[in-house]
């Protein structure tokens, strides 16, 4: 046991660990907290495989940015235990059950396939280096790469005309 | 075993340079409360602090340890564990960003190279990006966490201003990373030392990041989360004691870095102007030496700027600061960026 494995899973039980937290905690505001937890666990995943540019960017984009926003609404709207709507005790249970099928599918899915025997290049694949990852995006896949710019540019025009109407 | 000993020297090396690196920070953080003070007591016409040793030299001293001795007071209904990590991330924050910095040329000491940097990280200048980014968490929660009105707007304030201002920075950045084709800190430096200061190819794009830089620490004229007459005292009002000292202090600790940062993004870092240092031919610890003088005295310029700022310039509305971010900065580092992507196009030709 190295140290990258006891990384990994230090950085696993994190990750899960505050996962569960955002879902269990009464507060948003802390469950905003855990989520941004489990972004840095998930960061720190990425450094193991040697990927700095997505973890940076997971940190910049995720943790830093649209977190925020999340927090100003919450911080904003002053949920109270009052103001919250009492749920029925079936709703919970119909949520439990629907959540429960999702992962037996997810889990039947990845059952069979062939990243079950692939192991992750740890700590030595430099694809996920700045030079390589971009020369790949701009060569390989350049069409999904662009493609998914116009969805970001209609999205962004999207807000900016709700935006406008008062 | 040898091995093992090349780790324990590189840990202990790396160890070393990290507490003289933050105690650094602490110092030149320390003596700019001080030189904020005299400063703006020059530009008044007064003599400003004189009373605690020659020249009032121990003022900070002074300061910190009153600020030590206050009374610790938490608020009743603040949720308490975020009170107190407001302040330590706010810390945190400011001290992380001097990871991958490079401070000098190499120190050559027991017959190795010992780089005078932390970390010289392949994405360099996008770590301090991501620090700085995270640097909006400790006004956030702590603003929050004070169950006050006055302190929750001041934070929301704060938060705003410093996402949207780090859109034009980061667009402000992407055409020196155009030029110099690398995200290294060290490589950024190197490539002004050959190739001359990107201050030269990137007028625009510096005063761009300058002002960003001055929203991102909350300095005047965008010191809106502080803004007394509208926000009692700001997003840290119902703190006191140390944990108020740290707030404080964080900022002038960010003062100093992005002073660095600004100083090594395009004013050449450790480099002198005019003169080919490595031409000398003096001893490479003497040289490493001269270089970090070099890029402490940028630093400490660019730290006097901004307080001269401080002191001449009055506060933004909060409309206008926000016009100024998206509707002016934006479109202005968006044009420079073209502008200099199709420069360096053209000339690749």
């Amino acid at each position: 046991m190295n140290i990258t494995h006891i990384l990994f899973w230090f950085l696993s039980v994190l990750a899960v660990f505050s996962a569960l937290m955002v879902i269990t905690s009464k507060n948003p505001v802390h469950s905003v907290l855990w989520l941004i937890v489990t972004f840095f666990a998930i960061s720190g995943h990425y450094i193991l495989l040697n990927a700095q540019f997505l973890a940076i960017v997971n940190i910049i984009v995720y943790a830093g940015a649209i977190m925020v926003l999340f927090l100003f609404v919450i911080m904003l709207m002053n949920l109270n235990k009052s103001t919250e709507p009492i749920k029925h005790r079936w709703l919970q249970w119909a949520g439990a059950i629907a959540g429960l099928c999702l992962m037996l599918v997810l889990v039947a899915a990845l059952k069979d396939t062939e990243i079950k025997g692939q192991a992750a290049l740890v700590n030595s694949g430099d694809i996920g280096l700045i030079k390589n990852l971009g020369r790949e995006l701009f060569t390989t896949y350049v069409v999904p790469f662009e493609i998914s710019s116009i969805l970001f540019l209609s999205a962004m025009v999207g807000a900016a005309v709700i935006g406008k109407k008062e | 075993m040898i091995i093992l000993q090349t780790i324990g020297f590189l840990v202990l090396e790396k160890f070393l340079l990290v507490g003289l690196i933050v105690s650094l920070s602490m110092i030149v953080a320390m003596y700019a409360t001080y030189a904020e003070r005299k400063i703006a007591a020059f530009l008044q016409d007064r003599i400003g602090p004189n009373r605690a040793g020659i020249f009032g030299l121990l003022q900070p001293l002074a300061d910190g340890g009153k600020l030590f001795f206050k009374e610790e007071i938490i608020p009743l209904a603040s949720s308490k564990f975020l009170f107190i990590l407001g302040p330590c991330l706010a810390m945190i924050t400011a001290l992380l960003t001097s990871a991958v910095i490079p401070w000098s040329t190499p120190l050559h000491l027991f017959g190795k190279d010992i780089p005078l940097q932390v970390a010289d990280v392949n994405i360099g200048i996008l770590f301090i990006f991501g620090v700085v980014s995270l640097g909006v968490y400790g006004i956030m929660i702590g603003g929050w966490a004070s169950n006050n009105k006055f302190s929750l707007m001041a934070a929301v304030r704060g938060g705003s201003q410093m996402v949207s201002y780090e859109l034009p920075m980061g667009l402000a950045l992407i055409a020196v990373l155009m030029i110099t084709g690398d995200l290294r800190m060290s490589v950024i430096v190197q490539n002004q030392v050959a190739h001359g200061w990107h201050i030269i190819y990137q007028p625009l794009g510096f005063l761009i990041f300058f002002i960003c830089a001055l929203a991102e620490c909350n300095r005047t004229p965008f010191d809106l989360p502080e803004a007394e007459n509208e926000l009692n005292f700001g997003y840290h009002q119902e703190y006191s004691s140390m944990k108020l000292g740290f707030y404080l202090f964080a900022e002038y600790i960010n003062m100093f870095i992005s002073g660095v940062v600004m100083s090594c993004l395009f004013f050449g870092g450790y480099d002198i102007p005019f003169v080919n240092e490595a031409a000398w031919g003096i001893n490479q610890n003497l040289l490493a030496i001269i270089g970090f003088v070099v890029l402490m005295t940028k630093a400490g310029l660019f730290i006097f700027l901004f307080m001269w700022i401080r002191w001449t310039i009055p506060r933004f509305r909060y409309d206008q600061l926000m016009n100024l971010g998206w509707k002016k900065l934006v479109p202005l580092a968006l044009a420079n960026m073209v502008i200099t992507a199709a420069v360096i196009l053209w000339l690749n030709k």
